[in-house]
């Protein structure tokens, strides 16, 4: 080691990776997984939200699971959750819509209104 | 690299290493590609969480959901519901009981609200065998600044300031010792880690050295460029093969990144440190003892003054420091000593960590700020005692340390406080005891591991706490003398005043400080031959009560000695000469007919 530069940079790759262990207060992506998510194709979905984030150098979001919310018609289901607790439903998705889904609501905070279980409904 | 979605942290400390945290790694990379899930989900493995009586423990983040007790055969469950479904395995998460719908993350557990972990700060954060974990989390930062912002006067100056006083027992200022060794003008000088922990019950440092190894090796090197040394010694004990086996390599490690060895960070400092295993003997973690050791001589304490700052290991200017204390440098140089001096009381700075144990339902390893009370470690950290019990002390210090008894459950814990009680801080074992523990016991226990462990160097600590050790047997084999009570307190009090070491100075401590407070119970046990809690087999009989015998005959099958005699339609009767009081009869009779009569 020759330099604190070179210990800065082993610090913020490391990080990236396990910058999901501090249990900060951050956003939350919540897929639904159980059988009727994944069988409605809910894994692509997932993968793509973990690819389009690491693509974008985003750390301070989490990708985390849940299970069956009972409208399995509607699957796979999203849910946007903000620090404060406030959420969106994003349904029937998939993996074009999660990827922009990641670059509009989690990097320029524009909610894909189209996407939401709200407009879903709506259409009926 | 990979981004990972999710971290499975399993304990691989000691504990839950004994309790098949291994085979449990095992079955998570089974399942984990058997589910296709093993390019998602990494396994990590950590030191001590603190939460021992429950282990093993695996910890899932990004949830932060903590479940205990995990056994093997729980994985493919853990595996399937949360890490491929989402659903949390509830009835294996910590403190389900309260638990209603939701995660509770783990600093929300009961055992860890009250505490603030500063020397435990990564211990179950990160794995212990990674350098870039530790650099991660602000790992060798303090080196870095030390090294090339600070000169090592400044450095000792914000030690001192801090008010960190050593952590093995004694309780010395850091920044003084340190100080100390700085001034002394020599050509060589050596940095020392004392992790020879021998004190029955306590595991602070172990937990340490495996679950963050290179906070101490960072912490010696600064201490190495603030006194001007550039050789460090660990001494550490045989029996702790995974602390050694990760201090390799941690320093293994740290060598290849340049963080040990010459030039460190490109300027002209350079530090080296090397492993000394000790063969356990108790002695061994007095200074001067150590250094003996180290040096290749047998383990025996040498007079002081000279202090080791003066004249140490090998004939050189010495630095020795605790594990712990070590483990609290490299914060206070991030977060300044300032932030370390808000934590904790007036005298007592900065947190302590315990090893609790003995009636106490949460067993296992807690950091908590300077002055939090007794109450609050044994009620809210711990859980309570066992069995509804009532408590009745708590041995902190070990062999060297003293009883503090009920009456005295709201006195922060801080060293002066605990000075006063009669006991000490010590390293931070402490151990629990309610209403079944007979002190004069207890003290005896103390005083057979001391009598064990005396090097024999110095009259007063090989015969003095023998003489001692006799009385007390004679007192719980129920042929205790009246005088005896004050022949041990002239005992103590000589011991105390002239032995050698600090092993011989504070044998008598477990004795004197029973005796302070539970004096009766000696009385007792020599004037009325009885034992109050019952423990001292020689004066306790087991006796079946006529009344409420069913004369089932259940007593007297499982009696080992075949000492319990009867027949259907008259009660039974123990022949109280053959019995060995071994409680059996005790324990198996169904209508509670069997008592003690202490």
């Amino acid at each position: 080691m020759k330099s604190i530069a070179e210990l800065e940079e082993i610090r913020k790759r490391t990080l990236e990776q396990i910058g999901l262990r501090e249990n900060n207060e951050k956003m939350r992506i919540v897929v639904g997984m159980a059988t009727c998510g994944i069988a409605a194709g809910a894994r692509p979905v997932m993968n793509t939200f973990l690819e389009e984030l690491k693509k974008r150098n985003i750390n301070n979001v989490s990708v985390t699971m849940t299970g069956c919310i009972g409208i399995c018609r509607l699957e796979p289901i999203v849910e946007v959750i903000e620090p404060d607790g406030s959420k969106v439903t994003y349904v029937k998705m998939n993996p074009e819509k999660a990827a922009r889904v990641v670059a509009e609501h989690i990097v320029n905070g524009r909610v894909c209104i189209d996407y939401t279980i709200g407009a879903e409904e709506k259409n009926k | 690299m990979e981004i990972y979605r999710a971290h499975v942290l399993v304990c691989t400390g000691t504990g839950c290493t004994s309790s098949q945290s291994p085979k449990i790694i095992e079955e998570f990379e089974k399942y984990l590609k058997a589910n296709k899930l093993d390019n998602e989900v990494k396994i990590v493995k950590t030191g001590c969480f603190g939460l021992c009586a429950e282990g093993p423990i695996v910890v899932i983040y990004p949830e932060g959901a903590m479940y205990t007790m995990v056994k093997p055969e729980d994985v493919k469950e853990i595996v399937e519901e949360h890490l491929l479904k989402g659903r949390l395995v509830k009835r294996l998460l910590a403190g389900n009981k309260e638990l209603k719908d939701s995660v509770k993350p783990i600093e929300q557990v009961e055992f860890f609200k009250k505490q603030k972990r500063v020397a435990l700060r990564l211990c179950g954060v990160i794995n212990p065998e990674s350098i870039d974990e530790y650099i991660a989390f602000d790992g060798y930062k303090a080196l870095a600044k030390v090294l090339t912002e600070m000169k090592p006067e400044e450095v000792i100056d914000e030690i001192k300031r801090s008010g960190l006083r050593g952590r093995g027992g004694g309780g010395f200022p850091t920044g003084i010792k340190w100080e100390f060794a700085a001034r002394s003008q020599d050509t060589e000088k050596y940095v020392c880690c004392n992790a020879d922990e021998g004190d029955p019950g306590a595991f602070m440092d172990r937990s340490i050295l495996e679950g963050d190894p290179h906070s101490v090796l960072e912490a010696m090197t600064i201490a190495g460029y603030a006194i001007g040394a550039s050789q460090g010694y660990v001494y550490v004990r045989a029996e702790y093969p995974i602390a050694v086996k990760r201090l390799n390599i941690a320093i293994q490690q740290a060598k290849e990144y340049g963080l040990l060895g010459k030039n460190i960070f490109g300027t002209d400092f350079s530090f080296d440190i090397e492993l000394r295993l000790g063969a356990g003997a108790f002695v061994c973690g007095e200074e001067t003892a150590l250094m003996t050791s180290i040096e290749g001589h047998r383990g025996e304490p040498r007079p002081r003054p000279p202090f080791p700052a003066v004249k140490g290991l090998f004939g050189k200017p010495t630095l020795l420091n605790n594990v712990e204390t070590y483990a609290n440098i490299p914060t206070i140089i991030r977060n300044g000593a300032e932030w370390f001096a808000s934590i904790g009381t007036e005298k007592s700075k900065g947190t302590k960590v315990f090893a609790m144990g003995g009636k106490i339902n949460n067993t296992g390893l807690l950091e908590i700020p300077m002055g939090t009370t007794l109450r609050e470690v044994i009620y809210d950290i711990g859980g309570g005692i066992p069995n509804g019990k009532k408590f009745k002390a708590a041995q902190t210090g070990g062999p060297s340390g003293g009883c503090i008894p009920a009456s005295k459950i709201d006195t922060p814990i801080e060293y002066d406080t605990l000075v006063e009680l009669g006991s000490m801080m010590g390293s931070g074992g402490l151990i629990i005891m309610d209403e079944d523990n007979c002190m004069v016991d207890i003290a005896k226990f103390f005083l057979e591991f001391t009598v064990d462990e005396s090097c024999g160097k110095c009259p007063p600590c090989r015969i003095g706490t023998k003489r001692m050790l006799e009385i007390l047997e004679r007192i719980t084999g129920g042929k205790g003398e009246e005088g005896d009570v004050e022949k041990l307190e002239i005992l103590a009090k000589n011991i105390k005043a002239s032995a050698l070491c600090g092993l011989g100075q504070t044998a008598p401590n477990p004795v004197l400080s029973t005796l302070r407070y539970f004096r009766d119970e000696y009385e007792a046990h020599v004037r009325d031959k009885k034992c109050p809690a019952g423990v001292c087999k020689s004066m306790l009989n087991y006796i079946v009560d006529e009344q409420r015998c069913k004369c089932c005959g259940i007593c007297a099958r499982n009696c080992p000695v075949n000492c319990i005699s009867g027949q259907k339609g008259v009660p039974y009767k123990i022949d109280q000469e053959k019995c060995i009081k071994c409680g059996t009869c005790l324990e198996k009779c169904p209508f509670k007919a069997i008592f003690k009569n202490a």
